[in-house]
C-alpha cells in the first residue's frame, strides 16, 4: 500500500446521483503510515447480492507484488464481493486518498429500498476497521463513525 | 504416496490409527485467503501434541500433493526438513481453491504359524527386528513384508488396512469446488460450507464421507491453535448427524485442526481384516 498518485479512473464518472456518502479518513501520527485501503457496499437489508459502491487501493503497483495483494486485508469486503470484481474496475476502483473527508456520489441506479451501508479500512502496518450504517434509497441522512481507522461516514442528499 | 497400498512402519501405524495415543499431523498455512495473481502460500508442517507449536518431529514433505483449482496436479517448492518442522510452498498461480495434502495408506497387522506369531510390515533394513543384520534373537519377533507372504496355513490372521488424509485449503480470488470431488475412498471431507467463508460467529457445515457414502455419527474433534496462551486445550467435539454432516460453530477466529477417525471390517486390501481410517484438516476461521 504505498502513496499513490491522485484519483484517475473511476467515481467521477458516476451518474447522477442518488444522494452522498462522506468518508473521513483520520489524519493518525504514526511512524510509519500509509494511506488506507478502504472499500464501500451496500447490502439489501433484508439480505440479497451485495454491491460494490467504490475500492481505493494501489491501483498502480504492479510487478510480484501487485496492489490487489492486500485486498484481501478487507476481509469483510472482500468476501462480500471483493473476489468476484475484476481489478481494475471502471467506476468502482481507485487510487488510495490522503486523510481528509471525501464525498461519492451513491449510484443513482440504486433501485429504492432499505439497505445497510458499509465502509471497511485496513491500513499497511497498521488496523482494520468497519463502520456500518443504515441507508434507505431515495437517500436518507445519517452518520456513523469509527473509532481508529475511520472517522465519520455521513449519508447525505 | 498415493492410493497404491502400501506396507508401512508399526510407527506411522499407529499414527493413522489411534490419534489420541500419537502426536498430531498438522499443515499450517501462512493463509487460506488470497487476493493477489500469483501468491505464494507458505506451510509448516510437523507432528506434535500441541498444535502448532512444532516440538516433536517434522512431518515428510515427499508425500505432500497438490490438487490445483482446474484438477490438475500442482507442485511444491522451496521444501526443506528441519529437526521439528518441515516447510514448503505452492505458488497459487491459478484463480480458485486448492487443496494440500496427503493422502496415506497402509497395512500391517499379524497372523500365527503354528503357533509363532509374525508381523506384517515393520522396519527390515539393515539392524532392524527380522532384517538383515539383526540380532540374531530367537524370541525376536519374526516379519514378512507383504501379504503375499502370509502362508496357508496362518492362523489368527489380523490385518489391518490404514488411510489416512491431512489437507489444507487455499483460495486466490473466487472460491471453487473442483477439488471437493471425493474420490468416494476411505474416509473424505466434503465442505458444504466453504473454507474460504468459515467466519466466526457463523456456524458451518462439513459432510464425512466414506466410500463416498455420508458418515453418520462421527466424532470430529476441533482444536484452536495457540494452546500455550491459555489454561484449557479448548478442544470441542461435534457428531455428524445421518446425513454425514458436521455441525461446527466457531468460537473464535483463527487456525482449527479438525480430526475424525473410524473403524470398520470393510477393507479392500486383499486378506485385510479390518480397517481404520482418520481425516485431518487445519482451516482458518476468519473475525467477522
Amino acid at each position: 500500500m504505498k502513496r499513490s498518485p491522485p484519483l484517475t479512473a473511476g467515481l467521477a464518472a458516476a451518474p447522477a446521483s442518488a444522494g452522498t456518502v462522506s468518508i473521513t479518513i483520520p489524519q493518525l501520527k504514526v511512524a510509519e503510515y500509509h494511506r488506507p485501503y478502504v472499500a464501500a457496499w451496500v447490502e439489501p437489508a433484508g439480505g440479497g447480492a451485495s454491491r460494490t459502491l467504490f475500492v481505493w487501493y494501489d491501483i498502480k503497483k504492479t510487478g510480484a507484488e501487485p496492489g490487489t495483494k492486500w485486498l484481501a486485508d478487507l476481509r469483510t469486503w472482500w468476501r462480500k464481493g471483493g473476489r468476484s470484481l475484476k481489478q481494475p474496475t471502471d467506476g468502482i476502483s481507485g487510487a488510495t486518498r490522503a486523510p481528509g473527508t471525501h464525498k461519492v456520489a451513491l449510484p443513482a441506479n440504486l433501485k429504492p429500498g432499505q439497505y445497510t451501508l458499509y465502509v471497511e479500512a485496513a491500513r499497511e502496518a497498521g488496523g482494520r476497521e468497519i463502520v456500518s450504517l443504515p441507508l434507505a434509497i431515495p437517500a436518507s441522512t445519517g452518520s456513523a463513525s469509527g473509532k481508529t481507522e475511520l472517522g465519520a461516514v455521513t449519508l447525505s442528499r | 504416496m498415493h492410493m497404491k497400498t502400501r506396507l508401512i512402519a508399526a510407527a506411522a501405524l499407529i499414527a493413522l490409527s489411534a490419534p489420541g495415543l500419537a502426536h498430531r499431523g498438522w499443515l499450517l498455512p501462512s493463509a487460506t485467503i488470497f487476493s493477489g495473481s500469483s501468491d505464494w502460500v507458505t506451510v509448516d508442517a510437523a507432528a506434535s501434541n500441541d498444535l502448532f507449536f512444532p516440538d516433536h518431529r517434522p512431518m515428510p514433505t515427499a508425500n505432500i500433493k497438490v490438487w490445483a483449482p482446474d484438477g490438475s496436479e500442482g507442485k511444491i517448492a522451496n521444501a526443506a526438513t528441519g529437526s521439528v518442522r518441515s516447510t514448503f510452498d505452492v505458488q497459487l498461480d491459478k484463480p480458485g481453491t486448492w487443496k494440500i495434502g496427503t493422502v496415506q495408506s497402509g497395512v500391517g497387522g499379524s497372523f500365527k504359524v503354528d503357533g509363532v506369531e509374525y508381523r506384517l510390515g515393520g522396519r527390515r533394513g539393515p539392524g532392524g527386528p527380522g532384517g538383515p543384520g539383526a540380532p540374531a534373537n530367537p524370541n525376536a519377533p519374526r516379519f514378512v513384508s507383504s501379504v503375499d507372504e502370509i502362508p496357508a496355513n496362518a492362523t489368527d490372521i489380523q490385518i489391518i488396512e490404514s488411510s489416512g488424509r491431512n489437507e489444507i485449503f487455499a483460495t486466490a480470488g473466487e472460491p471453487t469446488t473442483t477439488v471437493f470431488q471425493p474420490t468416494n475412498k476411505g474416509l473424505e471431507m466434503q465442505p458444504i460450507t466453504h473454507p474460504a467463508e468459515l467466519v466466526q460467529g457463523e456456524p458451518a457445515q462439513f459432510r464425512f464421507l466414506v466410500d463416498g457414502k455420508p458418515a453418520p455419527n462421527l466424532k470430529v474433534t476441533i482444536i484452536p491453535g495457540g494452546k500455550r496462551y491459555r489454561d484449557g486445550d479448548g478442544a470441542f467435539e461435534v457428531t455428524t448427524g445421518a446425513d454425514g454432516i458436521a455441525r461446527v460453530d466457531f468460537p473464535e477466529a483463527g487456525m482449527f485442526w479438525l480430526n475424525t477417525s473410524l473403524a470398520d471390517k470393510s477393507p479392500s486390501a486383499p486378506k485385510a481384516t479390518g480397517r481404520r481410517m482418520s481425516y485431518t484438516a487445519t482451516l482458518e476461521v476468519m473475525a467477522p
